[in-house]
């Protein structure tokens, strides 16, 4: 199972490879729309490649409520307990 | 009525990634048409076309690749290239007023790669899955409106769709709205990128591709009795187009003049040519440039290489021409480039621009053996030179659905400077 740090690192380069931000900028304390500047068209498109490398499922319902890089690696870590 | 002149010229083709390629590989009769390496390839009737010299995701940046479909890529990479060529600066460096400036950008089908690829995933993984950009990357009018949001262009953008006469069609209504002072500068062109599986069986289908697949640099051969049909062709062209005054205000380069485009529709066959409606869109052309037959002394034909279009072609050259058919060079740059479709028109006006300002006309090549009584004169397998001094030429699409649109250019106002 990953460390916390390790699924930071993956979604890192997710969000980097979908919306182009710096892998060092995506730390758990950053809301994805406001300080990172992902639009929401951008999000969808983040979540399911989450899906996809993490092997978990994201429903739309949950993903509206990952706010920052923290909850997103948070509820990684929970799905894949 | 507004003089409207043309100052910046971009392209991407299957013979260069930009004009000056393009322009060399066209006068060194070089063809852009190979094998389509892919599996999907492999059990069609046509297994040759004419792909993109350079893949436009590899040179833009990368995010903003992904959320364009191909034929806005294109789009983008020739649109940026001929502002850069007018001398034109983006963003905070951008001199020209946007509410004066307007983008007429056609396609034949649109984004037809995000469509599909789309409906594969939806099809495999299911509707959740499906791209939150899929409609804006589809839609027809994204390559235009892409180019507008590159641009900053608020007069409007226009995205004609006729087939095969689409970037005419756009340059042609550009023309008609600059003069009518919706506004002082355009952005015009044509893209297309529809080489994927269902486009090359479709046109295989109505038996309108070449399959000379064993040769695919000789595949087009536009007058030439071995002809068998086109070779599918991928990229955009775009040129800048402004009033005169704009244009000299501001102390651009110009390479020529706009002077006149006739508009006709067949009305007769969604498919095959009509020797009428051809004969008078170029009549209309040249009636609205003031200029006679006699003053053509080249055309950039249509000729697409299929045994149907291309006597006919000659036909309505013949007759327009009548006996002032021995003064105009007939080239056909398709015999090198395939056929963009709905970049066909841009690319061929801008080749026909080129041939007028430089004085040299692109060869027509593999024209091993011309068709019996083509009566027109055609620059075969070698660039041919043209006059020096003024210069008119003509340019023609033809299009599935019946349109006709000619653009008649002359190199009136060009002044000297770096030119691609």
């Amino acid at each position: 199972m990953a460390t916390t740090e390790e699924i930071r690192e993956q979604l890192a380069e997710i969000v980097n490879d979908v919306a182009g931000v710096a892998v060092e900028d995506v730390q758990l304390d950053k809301s994805f729309t406001e300080d990172l500047d992902v639009d929401s068209l951008s999000m969808v498109e983040i979540i399911y490649a989450c899906e996809d490398k993490f092997g978990v499922s994201i429903p739309d319902d949950d993903a509206k409520n990952l706010r920052t890089v923290g909850d997103a690696v948070a509820y990684i870590e929970r799905a894949q307990a | 009525m507004r003089t409207v002149v043309i100052t910046g010229l971009g392209a991407t083709t299957p013979v260069g990634g930009d004009l000056p390629t393009t322009w060399s590989a066209l006068l060194a009769g070089t063809s852009g048409v190979s094998l389509i390496e892919a599996d999907w390839a492999q059990d069609l009737s046509t297994r040759i076309a004419a792909q993109a010299a350079v893949d436009p995701a590899s040179v833009m940046d990368r995010v903003a690749a992904r959320k364009l479909d191909r034929s806005s890529q294109f789009a983008i990479v020739a649109a940026l290239e001929a502002w850069a060529d007018a001398g034109l600066g983006l963003d905070d460096e951008s001199t020209v007023d946007p509410d004066r400036l307007l983008v007429s950008l056609g396609t034949g089908i649109g984004g037809l790669h995000s469509l599909l690829g789309n409906w594969d995933v939806q099809k495999e993984k299911g509707a959740r899955r499906v791209s939150p950009l899929t409609i804006p990357m589809l839609m027809a009018n994204a390559p235009a409106a892409n180019v507008s949001l590159r641009l900053g262009a608020r007069a409007g953008v226009h995205a004609p769709v006729s087939a095969c006469a689409s970037s005419n069609e756009a340059i042609a209504l550009a023309f008609d709205l600059l003069r009518l002072e919706r506004a002082d500068i355009a952005l015009v062109g044509g893209t297309e990128a529809v080489i994927h599986p269902l486009p090359m069986a479709a046109f295989g289908q109505m038996q309108a591709l070449s399959r000379r697949n064993d040769e695919p640099t000789k595949a087009s051969r536009p007058f030439d009795v071995d002809h068998d049909g086109f070779v599918l062709g991928e990229g955009a062209a775009c040129m800048v187009i402004e009033t005169l005054e704009h244009a000299q205000a501001r102390g651009a380069r110009i390479y020529g003049t706009v002077v006149g485009a006739g508009t006709t529709s067949d009305a007769r066959d969604m498919v095959s040519p009509d020797a009428r409606g051809q004969v008078l869109a170029m009549r209309k052309a040249l009636d609205e440039a003031g200029l006679t037959p006699a003053d053509i002394r080249h055309i950039n034909a249509h000729g697409t290489s299929t045994p149907t279009g291309d006597p006919v072609e000659a036909a309505s050259i013949r007759e327009l021409l009548g006996e002032a058919v021995n003064g105009c060079v007939v080239t056909s740059t398709k015999s090198m480039t395939g056929h963009l479709l709905g970049a066909a028109g841009a690319l061929e006006t801008i080749a026909t621009v080129k041939a007028i300002y430089h004085h040299v006309v692109p060869p027509t090549i593999n024209l091993d053996n011309p068709e019996p009584d083509l009566g027109i004169d055609i620059a075969a397998n070698v660039a041919r030179p043209l006059p020096s001094g003024d210069l008119a030429a003509l340019n023609n699409s033809f299009g599935f659905g019946g349109h006709n649109v000619s653009v008649v250019v002359t190199n009136e106002n060009a002044t000297a400077g770096s030119a691609t």
